[in-house]
C-alpha cells in the first residue's frame, strides 16, 4: 500500500507541476500580446545546431539573430521587437517535422528561416503550409521543393508558404558541369552521391549536363552518409582513370572521401556542391583537400559591396562561430520576413493583425529589396530571382572563389 | 578484377580494425555472457583520449614522439571507462536476469556518447586527428596508405600478446577456467571478480589501439564513431564464434573482406547493378552474417565454446 500512495503522490505532484508550468507559459504569452506599445514577433529558425553539419547550422542561426537585432536597433518596424527561436533538427527529417509543429504551435512565430537540408524541408513544408506560416530556406537546393517532383517536364508549385533565397540544383549541378568541361577541360567523371534528396539530385543534374556537353560518366556509385571508410571506392576511382570525381553530398562524408581518394594515389580533384564549401571540409580532408572545387549559390559575400556591412556587423556581433556558407543568404531570408512583417503592420495602422500569418505569406511573395547577396525577390514558384553561382577552389587551405556567374543556356 | 590485390588489402586492413574491437566483445561475452553494447563507446573514448593528449602536447610535436604518449593516454581512458562500467553498471546486476545488464549496456552506450557530445570541446561535429605526412607507399601490385601503417603493425602485435597472455600466464589460464565454469573456478581459488575486471581492461585497451588506428587512418574522430564500429565488431565477434578470441579476429577480417569485395565487384555482376556499390556494403556484410548463422550457427571458430555460446 505504501508504494501505491507514493505513486499517487508522485502523479499528483507531476500533474500539478505541469499545470503550473502551462499556466506560466500562457501568462507569458498573454503579456506579450497584451502590451500594445511593443509587440514581440518571433522568427523561428530550424537548422542542425548539433551533429555533423552544426558548423553550417550555427552560422545560419547567428545570421538570423543578427538580422533580428539589426531590425530592432534600426526600429525597422516601429512597435515590433523581433526575437528568434532556434530549434535544432540535427539534419534529421523527422526531428525537423516535430520542430515545424512546435513552431506552428507558438502564436508569436510569424516566419521561419530554415532548414539547411532539402530532405528536412520535405518533412516540414506541409505543416507550415496548413498553418499559413511562411518558411524561407537559405540553403535548400533540391528543385522539387518549389517546382514539384516533375519539375523537369512540368513545373508546379506545391506549397505557397515555402520560399528560398538559395538557387536550385537544377542550376548548380549544370553550372559545375560547364565549369569542369569548358574551363577545366576535364572529360571523364566518376560520379558518387550519398543518396539523399540533395546529394542524389545534385549529382543527377550534374551528370545530365556533363553528358550533354560531351563528357563521359565512367561510373556512378553511392555511399552511406554515415560511413567513413571509402577505401574500396577510392581504389575503384583510382583504377577508373577518371579525370575527376563529382560528389553529390555533404562535407562530413565528402571530406574523408576526398582524403581517401588521394591517399589511394589518385591525383584528381573532387568537385561538389555548396555542402562541401565549408571550412570543416578543408579541416577534415587536410592537405588532400587542396585543389578540390565546390560550387555555391550566390556570389561570394566577401566580394559584394552589399555584404561588407553584413560582414562587419557579424564581426561586431561577437559571434564565436563563423557565418559559414549560408550566413548571407540566411540574413536575407530573415530580412525578407522582417520586410513582409513591415508591409503587413504598416497596412494595419502599425499593429500586428490577427490573421498576420496569411498576410505575411502574401507580402513575402511581393518582397523586393537590396539584400546582402544582391536583389532579393521570389518568382512564382517561391524560388529566388537571383541565379548567381560561384565556383570555389581550395587553395592554401581555404575555399577561394575562382568564377562567379549565371548558368549558360 | 585487375584491382583485386588492392581490394584484398583494403578489406584486410578494415577487417583488422573490426577484429581489434571485436576482441573486447568476445572476451567479456566468453566470461560473463554479457553483450557489452557500450564497447563501441569505450572505443570512441580511446580515440578522444589520444586526441586530448595530442592537444596537450606543444604544437608542432612530431607524430613519432606524440604517438606513444597518445596511445598510452587513449588506453588509460578506455581502460578506466571499461573498468568503471564493469564496477558500477554491470557488477551490481551480475546475478540479475540477462536482459537487465543488456539494457544497462545500451543505456551506458547512449550516455557515454552524449557526454562526449556535450562536454568535449567542438565534439558536436567530427574532430580532426593528427595524420602521418607523405603519400601512399607503392608496393607494385598494391599500395598501402601511410595512415594504415600503425594498424598493420599494431594488430598482429596485439593478437600475439593476447595469445601469449591467455595460453601462458597464470591470469590467462585463470581466465580460461573462469570462462569454462565460473563457480568451479571460484572453488579452485580463482578470484573471478578480478578475472572479469581483467577481461574488461584488456578489451578496453584493444579498443583504444583500434581507435588510435581509426584516427590515423581517417584523420578524424567523432562522438558517433563507436556506434557503427561497435555494431560491426559485434557482427565480427558473432561471425567468428562469440567467446573465441581468435574467432573475433578471423570474423573481423572476413567482414572487412566481404565489405571491400562487395563494394568493388557486386556492381559488375549482370543484373546486380542496383545492389552494388558503397551504399550496399553494410547489407552484404549482414547477409554474410546471416549465411554463417544459418549454415554454422556457432560461428566460424565457435566449436570450442559451443556449449556456452
Amino acid at each position: 500500500m505504501r508504494h501505491r500512495s507514493q505513486l499517487i503522490l508522485t502523479a499528483v505532484l507531476t500533474t500539478g507541476a505541469l499545470t503550473l508550468s502551462a499556466c506560466g507559459s500562457r501568462d507569458e504569452g498573454g503579456d506579450k500580446s497584451g502590451d500594445k506599445g511593443n509587440t514581440t514577433v518571433v522568427i523561428g529558425v530550424d537548422a542542425p545546431l548539433s551533429g555533423d553539419l552544426s558548423a553550417i547550422g550555427i552560422g545560419i542561426k547567428n545570421s538570423v539573430d543578427l538580422a533580428a537585432k539589426t531590425a530592432n536597433k534600426n526600429k525597422e518596424v516601429p512597435g515590433v521587437t523581433f526575437q528568434i527561436k532556434a530549434l535544432d533538427d540535427v539534419a534529421n527529417p523527422s526531428t525537423g517535422g516535430q520542430n515545424a509543429t512546435t513552431l506552428v504551435g507558438n502564436k508569436d512565430v510569424l516566419g521561419v528561416v530554415g532548414p539547411l537540408n532539402s530532405s528536412v524541408a520535405q518533412s516540414m513544408q506541409k505543416t507550415f503550409n496548413s498553418a499559413n506560416l511562411v518558411e524561407i530556406s537559405p540553403a535548400n537546393t533540391a528543385p522539387e521543393l518549389t517546382q514539384g517532383a516533375n519539375y523537369a517536364k512540368q513545373k508546379e508549385r506545391q506549397f505557397k508558404t515555402y520560399f528560398r533565397t538559395a538557387t536550385t540544383d537544377a542550376l548548380q549541378g549544370p553550372y559545375a558541369a560547364q565549369y569542369a568541361y569548358n574551363t577545366l577541360k576535364l572529360k571523364t567523371v566518376y560520379s558518387v552521391d550519398d543518396k539523399k534528396t540533395y546529394g542524389a539530385g545534385l549529382a543527377r543534374t550534374f551528370r545530365q549536363e556533363f553528358t550533354k556537353l560531351g563528357g563521359k560518366v565512367v561510373a556512378t556509385d553511392h555511399i552511406n552518409p554515415d560511413d567513413r571508410d571509402f577505401g574500396a571506392i577510392a581504389t575503384k576511382i583510382k583504377n577508373s582513370k577518371a579525370d575527376f570525381v563529382y560528389y553529390g553530398g555533404e562535407y562530413p562524408a565528402g571530406a574523408p572521401l576526398s582524403k581517401q581518394i588521394k591517399d589511394a594515389g589518385a591525383k584528381i580533384p573532387v568537385i561538389g556542391g555548396d555542402a562541401l564549401q565549408s571550412a570543416d571540409y578543408v579541416k577534415l580532408a587536410g592537405k588532400n583537400a587542396e585543389g578540390d572545387f565546390a560550387t555555391s549559390v550566390g556570389a561570394p559575400p566577401e566580394q559584394l559591396d552589399t555584404a561588407k556591412k553584413f560582414i562587419a556587423d557579424y564581426k561586431a556581433g561577437g559571434y564565436s562561430d563563423p557565418y559559414e556558407t549560408y550566413g548571407a543568404l540566411s540574413y536575407d531570408a530573415a530580412w525578407a520576413i522582417i520586410q513582409a512583417v513591415k508591409t503587413v503592420v504598416n497596412a494595419n495602422d502599425g499593429k500586428v493583425p490577427s490573421d498576420a500569418r496569411a498576410k505575411i505569406v502574401e507580402a513575402t511573395q511581393k518582397v523586393s529589396f537590396s539584400g546582402v547577396t544582391g536583389q532579393v525577390a521570389f518568382d512564382e514558384y517561391g524560388d529566388t530571382t537571383n541565379r548567381t553561382l560561384t565556383v570555389y577552389q581550395v587553395k592554401g587551405g581555404k575555399h577561394t572563389p575562382v568564377k562567379t556567374g549565371e548558368l549558360e543556356k | 578484377m585487375h584491382d583485386l590485390p588492392q581490394q584484398l588489402v583494403n578489406g584486410l586492413i578494415l577487417g583488422a580494425l573490426y577484429g581489434l574491437i571485436a576482441v573486447g566483445y568476445t572476451m567479456v561475452y566468453g566470461i560473463i555472457q554479457l553483450i557489452n553494447f557500450a564497447h563501441g563507446e569505450i572505443y570512441m573514448i580511446g580515440g578522444f583520449g589520444a586526441l586530448t593528449m595530442y592537444l596537450w602536447l606543444p604544437g608542432g610535436t612530431s607524430l613519432a614522439i606524440a604517438m606513444p604518449l597518445m596511445l598510452l593516454m587513449g588506453i588509460a581512458c578506455s581502460v578506466l571507462v571499461a573498468v568503471g562500467a564493469e564496477r558500477f553498471a554491470y557488477r551490481p546486476l551480475r546475478n540479475a536476469p540477462r536482459l537487465a545488464p543488456l539494457i544497462t549496456a545500451i543505456g551506458l552506450s547512449i550516455t557515454l556518447q552524449q557526454v562526449v557530445w556535450a562536454f568535449y570541446p567542438d565534439a558536436k561535429a567530427d574532430r580532426t586527428f593528427p595524420q602521418f605526412s607523405g603519400g601512399p607507399i607503392d608496393l607494385g601490385a598494391f599500395t598501402i596508405q601511410r595512415g594504415d601503417l600503425f594498424l598493420i603493425i599494431a594488430a598482429p602485435v596485439c593478437m600475439g600478446f593476447l595469445a601469449y597472455f591467455v595460453a601462458k600466464t597464470r591470469t590467462g589460464r585463470a581466465m580460461q577456467a573462469t570462462s569454462q565454469d565460473p563457480d568451479t573456478a571460484q572453488l579452485m581459488g580463482i578470484n573471478t571478480d578480478r578475472i572479469v575486471v581483467t577481461a574488461f581492461a584488456i578489451g578496453g585497451a584493444f579498443a583504444a589501439v583500434a581507435a588510435m588506428a581509426y584516427g590515423l587512418k581517417y584523420g578524424q574522430v567523432g562522438f558517433k564513431m563507436g556506434f557503427i564500429a561497435g555494431l560491426k565488431a559485434f557482427t565480427a565477434a558473432v561471425l567468428g564464434g562469440i567467446g573465441n578470441i581468435y574467432g573475433a579476429m578471423i570474423g573481423g577480417l572476413a567482414l572487412g573482406l566481404a565489405e571491400a569485395l562487395a563494394t568493388a565487384y557486386i556492381q559488375d555482376i549482370p543484373g546486380m547493378e542496383l545492389l552494388g556499390g558503397g551504399a550496399w556494403k553494410d547489407v552484404w556484410a549482414f547477409v554474410l552474417l546471416i549465411l554463417v548463422l544459418l549454415l554454422r550457427p556457432q560461428g566460424l571458430l565457435g566449436e570450442r565454446v559451443a556449449d556456452r555460446a
